[in-house]
């Protein structure tokens, strides 16, 4: 019950959302079996949004440390990178996604050593991999978009179980996954406790020093399995485009998610709902028929009015002109009660 | 009368933090506002300065009624406010900080002479002596809360609230900082002075007004007080002898030894000492603020490391390179603190609790959520922790529940060296007899523990031995009947070049 009230402004949001698009777009919530394959809109959501999916189950993480991890955009090219690689030197699946998760975790270790043991500030900290990752990811495929065709991996980004896209299937596992790990153990508590006061945490005798390092790296798995997805998707690593500004996406899902950018609590699956909400105006801007130019400024628009809608301070003024309204309507009852005072 | 307030109610979610609450202040008094915390001390001061708006009654300034809707409206209209946590910015210089927002100009342009001028007119007759172009922060804290007066005096000018300004001043500062408010008083101010120190008050107040669960019990003239009517008044009931004339029976037993620190030192934090602690044993450690007190206590619990000496017990050395493996020898540390390395804030009194027990098991054994419930609920019951449950968020309580719950986080660990930094800080008379209540008690089960106090008197309550720490170093130590007011004093105040004694 208590969840379902965390997520109720995204859950209505999402409502809203849908409702809107299919007053301009009658067929949006129309789904047909097409090759035993669920096929529509929503499916496409679903899968379209598994990258910022996965990125924002990792970031909320970093986010509720009171971090942020502006480097997953570089990291789902590294990752894609080295899975087109070692898929196209004949290596197999299993090592090119053990390649990839490998490249993933070793640059989620490097982001959470410079945060927590280095102590840079975790905006600059993963600047650095932000803006070298893209290197390091040219490098691997020599600059060039390397193409593949390997069914094993192709499966990942285009494949189908039980009619659902698989790319779906591994976001909504991995958040479920994660959300389990975090709140049957004492992970997500101890998170939090980091992420409200690192220093009373660590007197208290929490290892925050590991719980940051491994919060990063878990983004860097995140990032590494979005990009493998996003790779066999287009059965092609491109090194210069491929998670192009979805740090940005991936953080605006968590805060859409309602999770403060200061850290503590937290709530995986509002964030999820967050990514669903950007998935499906990116979605449904097209759907409407909207000429293509105007889609980034009606994003920002919808953007601006949930943000708006779900801040406090708006709450607080609306909770201001309720209570006068009552005040006024009382005084009407009672004669005696003057208003205002 | 200058300031008249009538009927005051303010009601919270759940509670009437003010219920029908009256006072009044003259010209040129200073009225003391006294209560446990959570009497609605607090709330009364945040009405009065504009930060809530009350639900019922009224305000009355030089006869005419006033409802400020902000601070900034509230200082205009002539009620300034010093917190116990001075509201300056320590960054910008003293001449910045006093003329923030009414910065004289020239061309348009911020006029450095001019503003040096009027900063120090504005410190004219307090008795500082201070360069008015160096940084705040490079004065210390006593200064800096005469500087914040100073302002509210100069933007305000009829009502200065007192918010617990004594908090974090040794005594003489204390004494330059009422040598300030008396100053005011002859020139007419009205000033609220609220205060845990019931000493400040008979020295210093000439009115007193007791509020307790959000009600008036009294105004009286505080030379017709005496101290024991004065805490009946603020518990509600008589008092028990724990808190008056409290003084422990010192006998000297021999206790098994537990641990010992062999010039245990660190470079800048403290000259080597010498420590054994017995069994059981109550240590206090008395010292002026920033003498090394809670530096001592700092590298016996890990967070800075040792550089010289070491720790051992019955069974060698122990490890205390940080508060993880000083947890691990069993040791436990309440900070001074208590907002910036006690609490976390957002999370419940239970999880607060149960964190450092949590952070022992690790995190793949959760500990279950029924066990949780049952430590809280425990802790709230035998600590008298004021709070309508368990999963409130501890930031919510006032400060001396807060203190609670993080003593409950360590009681719960039942660690056998547990070091109380200032536990009493900020704690109305109740709690905190009840906290050297609990010192006793633990003890008596054979927890050993380190006390530093600034308050001799309850050092001397609680304590089988005084260590006195003076510039950073261990000076002198009293057991038995030595231990009294006058040697610890004595021992603080000798001049620098006796040795250890």
């Amino acid at each position: 019950m208590t969840i379902l009230r965390r997520v109720a402004p995204q859950l209505l949001t999402l409502l809203a959302l849908v409702l809107l698009v299919t007053a301009f777009f009658p067929e949006f919530l129309r789904i047909e079996v097409v090759n035993g394959r669920l096929v529509g809109p929503v499916m496409d959501i679903l899968k379209r949004g598994a990258p910022v999916g996965l990125l924002a189950v990792g970031m909320t993480l970093v986010i509720a440390t009171r971090g942020i991890d502006l480097s997953v955009g570089a990291v789902i090219a590294i990752a894609g990178a080295v899975a087109a690689w070692a898929i196209t030197r004949d290596l197999g699946l299993a090592a090119a996604l053990a390649l990839a998760f490998a490249a993933g975790l070793a640059a989620g270790l490097w982001n959470g050593v410079l945060v927590a043991i280095v102590g840079i500030q975790p905006i600059v900290a993963t600047l650095i991999l932000m803006t070298s990752g893209r290197g390091i990811a040219q490098l691997v495929t020599e600059g060039r978009i390397l193409t593949f065709s390997h069914d094993g991996l192709a499966f990942l980004g285009s494949g189908a179980v039980l009619g659902i896209p698989v790319p779906a299937v591994l976001w909504v596992a991995t958040a479920i996954a994660v959300t389990l790990l975090l709140r049957r153990t004492a992970l997500g508590m101890l998170i939090e406790a980091v992420g409200v006061n690192r220093n009373a945490a660590a007197l208290a005798g929490v290892n925050a020093t590991v719980l940051i390092i491994a919060v990063y790296s878990a983004s860097g798995l995140c990032a590494a399995l979005a990009g493998v997805v996003a790779t066999a998707d287009i059965r092609g690593a491109d090194s210069n485009n491929a998670g192009l500004w979805m740090e940005l996406d991936a953080i605006l899902a968590v805060v859409i998610g309602g999770n403060s950018l200061l850290g503590g609590r937290f709530s995986i699956a509002a964030s999820l709902l967050g990514a669903l909400i950007i998935q499906t105006i990116d979605t449904g801007i097209l759907l409407a028929g909207f000429p293509s130019e105007y889609n980034l400024s009606i994003k920002a628009v919808i953007v601006l009015v949930i943000l708006v809608l779900q801040s406090p301070n708006l709450m607080h003024h609306w909770y201001a002109l309720r209570y006068f309204a009552m005040r006024r309507r009382e005084a009407a009852l009672d004669p005696r009660k003057e208003p205002g005072t | 009368m200058l300031l008249t307030i009538r009927s005051l109610t303010k009601t919270f979610p759940g509670t009437k933090a003010l219920d029908d609450v009256d006072f009044d202040l003259e010209a040129g008094e200073v009225h003391a506002l006294l209560g446990e915390n959570g009497a609605g001390k607090s709330t009364l001061i945040k009405c009065l300065t504009g930060a809530f708006a009350r639900d019922a009654g009224e305000i009355v300034l030089n006869g005419r009624q006033v409802s400020p809707r902000s601070t900034s409206e509230a200082q205009e209209l002539g009620i300034g406010t010093v917190y116990q946590e001075v509201n300056l910015l320590p960054n910008l210089t003293v001449a910045q900080n006093l003329t923030f927002g009414r910065e004289p100009t020239r061309f348009g342009l911020v006029d450095g002479r001019a503003q040096r001028r009027l900063a120090e007119e504005m410190l004219e007759g307090y008795g500082l002596d201070i360069d008015v172009t160096r940084d705040l922060s490079a004065y210390s804290v006593a200064v800096r809360q005469i500087i914040a007066i100073a302002r509210a005096v100069a933007l305000s000018g009829k009502v200065l609230i007192l918010d617990e300004p004594t908090a974090s001043l040794d005594a003489r500062e204390v004494e330059t900082l009422f040598d300030v408010v008396r100053g005011l008083r002859e020139r007419g101010l009205g000033i609220v002075f609220v205060s845990h120190f019931l000493d400040q008050v008979f020295a210093l107040t000439d009115r007193v007004t007791v509020l307790r669960n959000g009600r008036k019990v009294t105004t009286e003239r505080t030379a017709d007080l005496d101290r024991v009517r004065l805490i009946e008044h603020m518990l509600g009931h008589a008092l028990e002898d724990e808190v008056v004339g409290h003084a422990k029976v010192h006998k000297s037993v021999t206790r098994p030894e537990l641990l010992r620190f062999e010039t245990f030192g660190r470079r800048g934090h403290i000259e080597p000492f010498d420590l054994t602690v017995g069994k059981g044993e109550v240590i206090g450690l008395a010292g002026l603020l920033g003498s090394g007190r809670t530096e001592s206590a700092e590298l016996m619990f890990g967070v800075e490391r040792a550089q010289t000496g070491a720790a051992r017990d019955a069974d060698g050395p122990i490890d205390l390179g940080s508060p993880r493996a000083a947890i691990a020898a069993g040791f436990g540390f309440a900070p001074e603190e208590r907002k910036e390395d006690g609490i976390i804030a957002e999370l419940s009194i239970r999880e607060n609790i149960v964190l450092a027990l949590q952070a022992r098991s690790g995190w793949a054994r959760p500990i279950p959520r029924a066990e949780q419930l049952r430590l809280a609920n425990d802790y709230i019951q035998r600590l008298d922790i004021r709070t309508s449950g368990p999963e409130k968020a501890i930031g919510d309580l006032s400060g001396g529940n807060q203190q609670k719950v993080v003593l409950a986080r360590w009681l719960a660990m039942n660690p056998r060296f547990l070091i109380l930094d200032e536990p009493t800080r900020g704690i109305d008379v109740g709690a905190h007899a009840e906290i050297l209540r609990l010192i006793q008690q633990v003890t008596r089960d054979g927890m050993s523990i380190l006390v530093i106090s600034s308050e001799l008197d309850e050092l001397i309550a609680v304590s089988d031995r005084v260590i006195v720490v003076r510039d950073r170093r261990h000076v002198a130590e009293l057991t038995g009947a030595e231990i009294d007011t006058d040697a610890i004093v004595r021992a603080i105040a000798a001049p620098g070049r006796e040795e250890v004694a």
